[in-house]
């Protein structure tokens, strides 16, 4: 056994919150940035030159790039030849997040009376046991104008692949200028009703313009990219080339009666990290 | 691309000559609230004691983050403002002058545009950081309960903005 302290994956969370609420992640910057470059349409154009000021102004000046700092998404992926020590996980990823939100705006409320919990917690944390004995943490700042704009479909097998493409690419045509586009989607294919949305949401920490090991899934990434950025939304629905930045897909069996489909969109701020934390310490990847 | 430069509060005059696509730097005041915001002064005009007088001013729809590093305000970029329809013909019926936020807005909100001359200006989602440098003062107004959600006034200086939807009722998103 190797042991972790809570403490440890705490401090990497608050590192991270501090980082990615000012700095876009690298990948999605770049994209952003190329997406500019080729842009004719002028409104859009001008919207994705303020977009890239914007990326730039936040890094060097440290401040937040969006004021939706988000809900925080974690996804802790913990070796099962690890002992977590220090305290419990869930009270250590909380108690992160609401030093790291100390200058950040708080977002998160009871959803029944509507009462601010005034620290932004709690995180959403997904915990998962895996080989090993480090702890692999991938999170995520998550802005709810574009979470708004999700959807999750329980198709039948009737309905088919075919169906469910249509029905992605009509979730983000129907999201148009709400998620601040250019977006990146991630969708989740089979599962369960909620296995299906978790992985719509893991997908979305995929490195834009990595490719899916998966090549079946793989030629629908790039089919759906086609097609949702034939849809002409552009740059805050000003109309323009690039609506998606990466769509991305995780899949899983599912059941002989069901074809789930979980489309999550993310806008064009991605505010996204990965750590790990081993026998050696924190590890930034 | 012509930038027009534009006062708050607006002479409804100047907001007649706006097309959909302009691109625009707004100056002056406006008051900036969001959802929770318009909850509770739409409770307040129900008891016929509005907590604000909105005639003649522009409402951003934007819940700012706290200010930091000797900010006037933090991050401040727009947030969606179809959540906001529902209170938008009212408002436009009594006076409003023009909406500031990101996104679509419905059928009868663009009526109400159009009814009443009004306009509605889509500010970058996102650029929240850029958007903190042009605001030169915050007034706190009411509800300071609500935290990011309450009524504030603003100052702004040069504040980008696209008109997205004009007095005409015609629209820079493609349909």
């Amino acid at each position: 056994m190797t042991n972790i302290d809570v403490n440890l994956i705490a401090e990497g969370i608050k590192k991270a919150i501090d980082r990615i609420s000012c700095e876009v992640e690298p990948s999605c910057a770049k994209a952003v940035f190329a997406a500019r470059d080729c842009e004719k349409n002028p409104t859009s154009r001008f919207a994705l030159d303020v977009m890239c000021k914007n990326i730039e102004y936040a890094r060097n000046a440290h401040l937040p790039v969006c004021q939706d700092t988000g809900m925080v998404v974690v996804f802790l992926s913990i070796g099962q030849d690890v002992r977590l020590t220090g305290g419990f996980l869930d009270d250590a990823v909380n108690g992160a997040v609401r030093e790291a939100f100390a200058p950040l705006r708080k977002s998160v409320l009871d959803p029944v009376s509507r009462v601010n919990t005034k620290d932004n917690t709690p995180a959403v944390i997904h915990t998962s046991i895996v080989k090993g004995d480090e702890v692999r943490a991938e999170i995520m700042l998550k802005g709810f104008g574009s979470e708004n704009m999700s959807a999750i479909y329980m198709l039948n097998p009737a309905q088919g692949l075919e169906t469910a493409k249509d029905l992605i690419v009509n979730t983000v045509a129907n999201a148009a200028s709400n998620p601040c586009p250019p977006v990146i989607i991630g969708v989740g294919l089979g599962g369960t009703f909620e296995k299906c949305a978790e992985m719509s949401k893991h997908a979305l920490f995929r490195e834009i313009g990595s490719k899916n090991p998966d090549p079946s899934l793989d030629a629908l990434e790039i089919e759906l990219k086609y097609r949702i950025n034939a849809l002409g939304i552009g740059a805050q629905g000003f109309g323009g080339a690039t609506t998606a930045l990466g769509v991305f897909i995780e899949s899983y069996p599912t059941h002989i009666s069901s074809l789930p489909v979980a489309v999550n969109v993310l806008c064009h701020c991605s505010r996204a990290a990965k750590f790990t934390v081993d026998a050696g310490g924190l590890r930034d990847e | 691309m012509n930038e027009i430069r534009l006062n708050m509060p607006f002479d409804k005059k100047e907001l007649k000559k706006l097309n959909a696509g302009d691109n625009v730097l707004l100056s002056g005041t406006m008051f900036v609230f969001r959802d929770a915001g318009h909850k509770r002064l739409f409770a307040s005009i129900e008891t016929g004691k509005p907590d604000i007088d909105f005639a003649g001013e522009t409402v951003y729809f934007m819940g700012p983050c706290p200010a930091q590093n000797g900010q006037i305000m933090g991050s401040c970029g727009p947030t969606t403002s179809c959540r906001m329809d529902k209170y938008t013909p009212y408002m436009f019926d009594h006076g409003l002058c023009a909406q500031v936020g990101k996104g679509k807005r419905s059928e009868e909100c663009v009526e109400a545009f159009k009814r009443n001359g009004g306009v509605y200006f889509a500010a970058i989602g996102g650029a929240g950081a850029l958007y903190s440098k042009c605001v030169t003062a915050v007034e706190e107004i009411c509800y300071p309960d609500l935290g990011t959600e309450a009524i504030r006034r603003i100052t702004v200086k040069d504040f980008p903005v696209v008109v997205a939807i004009d007095s005409n009722g015609k629209s820079v998103y493609n349909e």
